[in-house]
């Protein structure tokens, strides 16, 4: 048997995802609806000789991810809606310090408490923007729980290549729904390991000087190298600058490294687009009934087709306006009031063959929605 | 190896003004890691911000420069994570007990092998001189300019509440003391708590007419007395140093090894 098939939810699909990438240490604090991923964790990591650390705040849990990534592990959060906006401030520092670490947001309704149970996608641009300050960001999200899985496992992946954060963007549908999960043998699917520094004790090591290939080679705390960490512009030794030079080159490096790459960090699913004439762009849960659509209507005859995305950040503008080129209407389906299809209309030709389809009542938007949607752009009304 | 060698003297001078005590706190901080023997590659130092947070950047161990308030979570992270590590947080008091006051209470409460040195000089000296949570009645500070209403809290009588098995109070005036009980804070297993009062100068000192550097050290010399003794009796407004909790209790990071065993056995 070369595979296990589960049954599970889709939070427990990135546990496993989590768990196959390596993850070594865990903080979070429980909140609807992620907290799941904090109770398998709790139980599974130990088991597996890794740690799990319930903090006092989503605050605190980020911090402790930040300091045991320092040490040479592979961590990550999970956190739903105000623990996200509590988490924005130790985010920003792990941009800035460069730290690996993956922070995992199911989705519910906001703002504030909002609507705890219910699915929304109304964290995207907050995903994007919610910490301060010029910044480039990974956000990865899915549809279906073998996705989940895959995209977890590149976040790990994406967060040590770049030494960066990665925003893991589900939503509280596929979180807490149940459908099959296939976990691949170790080995099936490759593993980025955190890169080392190859300098030896008693030589000068620059923790932030790039080398040729813009990778930063880490060395862990406890280890021979000793470096100062900072949330503020630092130079090549992590010593706090406010020397122009040093603070634009910084700036530039970090948005740089991760925008520069937006077609490389790229990951997304083509539905039936060959021929489209109506291309639906979603992601998330709401890709679901959108790929419902596009398969109801094609055995009817209809040229519809789906790109699903997976990476929204750095957004992939190139591919979006490549798969839309030919289309006669764009639809952006999503829950929220109108976050991607903004960087859609920015993204393609012809911005006003954009429409969105969209629900942002907490209900799961139905393929009947969408319907609605396209027989008035079809021009046959309700 | 001389008290030099702990420095990144690549990094001086440092920032602090002319009469700060935190100079003094960093040189009972060295010389009880000094005399301990211990190696720099043991060491993490994790700070947060303001002035006292900056003693970091200025010594040659691991150096974590964080979030203001957030040290001890930050800490906590790395302190888990890899337990042999001698993790110490230098703090200022509204870095530790206002904006990180929650932080600070669960750290004590979890007893996590830590040592954190409160430098206690009651005002936010970075950003110009607003009143802390240790200020205390009666002060004037930048934000306060018709004299302080806000109430004070005493670190040592927080701490112990808490759960913090280890608590001591020094000052600035008596540095040897600070080095002992740094010392005996960094031995200690569990989460200790090291309070040293540290004169600000510049802030606190000018606009309560403290006069200089000196003057308010020597004040340190006067208001306080070792733990216990007879003075403090006759006078309660005398401040006590010495260690007022010094007790056993499970450590975080070793309990959590046993829930690894359990878990491993499945």
């Amino acid at each position: 048997m070369s595979t296990q098939v589960k049954f599970v939810q889709g939070n427990e699909a990135c546990v496993e995802g989590a768990l196959y990438a390596g993850l070594e240490f865990f903080a979070g604090y429980p909140i609807t609806p992620s907290t799941e991923i904090a109770e398998l964790l709790a139980r599974r990591l130990p088991m597996a000789g890794g740690k799990f650390i319930q903090m006092e705040d989503e605050i605190a849990s980020m911090a402790a991810i930040i300091g045991a990534s320092l040490t040479g592990n592979k961590v990550m959060t999970a956190t739903s809606g105000p623990g996200f906006s509590l988490m924005q401030e130790a985010l920003g520092y792990a941009v800035m310090a460069e730290i690996p670490c993956v922070i995992t947001n199911v989705q519910r309704g906001g703002p504030s408490t909002g609507i705890p149970t219910h699915g929304s996608q109304g964290d995207v641009m907050q995903a994007r923007w919610g910490t301060h300050g010029d910044h480039a960001i990974i956000a990865l999200t899915a549809s279906n729980h073998q996705d989940v899985f895959a995209m977890t496992i590149e976040a790990f992946n994406m967060a040590e290549t770049y030494r960066t954060p990665v925003i893991l963007l589900f939503d509280e549908i596929v979180g807490h729904m149940r459908e099959k999960l296939e976990v691949p043998e170790p080995g099936e699917i490759p593993l980025v390991e955190r890169l080392r520094t190859a300098v030896k004790g008693g030589v000068n090591y620059h923790p932030y000087l790039p080398r040729e290939d813009g990778r930063l080679p880490m060395s862990d705390f406890g280890d021979v190298h000793r470096y100062n960490v900072t949330g503020l512009y630092h130079d090549m030794w992590g010593f706090p600058s406010a020397d122009p030079d040093v603070v634009h080159g910084l700036i530039r490096h970090l948005v740089d490294k991760i925008e520069n790459r937006a077609n490389t960090l790229a990951r997304y699913k083509e539905h039936s687009l060959e021929d489209a004439e109506i291309v639906m762009v979603s992601y998330g849960s709401s890709a679901r009934s959108a790929l419902h659509v596009v398969r109801d209507r094609r055995r009817r005859g209809e040229r519809l087709g789906l790109l699903e995305l997976q990476t929204l950040w750095p957004f992939p503008r190139e591919i979006v306006r490549d798969k839309c080129a030919q289309a006669e209407a764009i639809v952006v389906v999503e829950q929220n009031m109108g976050q991607v299809v903004q960087e859609v209309k920015k993204a393609v030709d012809f911005p006003e063959r954009v429409f969105l389809a969209n629900r942002i009542d907490g209900v799961f938007i139905t393929p009947m929605d969408i319907r609605k949607l396209l027989r008035l752009i079809q021009g046959k009304g309700v | 190896m001389a008290i030099h060698d702990y420095l990144r003297q690549r990094f001086f001078p440092h920032m602090w003004c002319p009469g700060c005590g935190h100079g003094t706190v960093l040189n009972s901080l060295l010389r009880a890691v000094e005399q301990l023997g211990m190696s720099k590659n043991e060491i993490v130092m994790a700070s947060g911000i303001g002035c006292s947070s900056r003693i970091s950047g200025y010594v040659d161990f691991h150096t974590l420069h964080t979030l203001h308030g957030r040290a001890l979570a930050f800490a906590t992270g790395v302190k888990l994570s890899k337990p042999e590590l001698n993790v110490i947080v230098p703090m200022g008091d509204g870095d530790a007990l206002a904006i990180g006051g929650n932080h600070f209470i669960h750290a004590c409460r979890r007893n996590i092998d830590i040592t954190a040195i409160v430098m206690n000089n009651r005002i936010y000296g970075m950003t110009g001189g607003q009143f802390s949570p240790m200020s205390g009645v009666g002060i004037n500070a930048t934000t306060a300019p018709f004299s302080n209403i806000d109430r004070d809290f005493d670190v040592v009588e927080m701490a112990t509440a808490a759960g913090a098995t280890f608590v001591a109070r020094s000052t600035t005036f008596h540095a040897q003391q600070s080095t002992d009980l740094i010392k005996q804070a960094i031995l200690h297993e569990g989460f200790s708590v090291v309070e040293i009062l540290s004169q600000c100068p510049t802030h606190f000192g000018r606009k309560n007419k403290q006069g200089s550097a000196a003057d308010m050290m020597q004040r340190y010399k006067d208001m306080t007395v070792p733990v216990g003794s007879q003075k403090k009796k006759d006078n309660p407004d005398l401040i006590e140093r010495g260690i007022f909790v010094q007790k056993e209790a499970p450590e975080y990071c070793r309990e959590y090894d046993k829930i690894i065993e359990q878990a491993m056995k499945g």
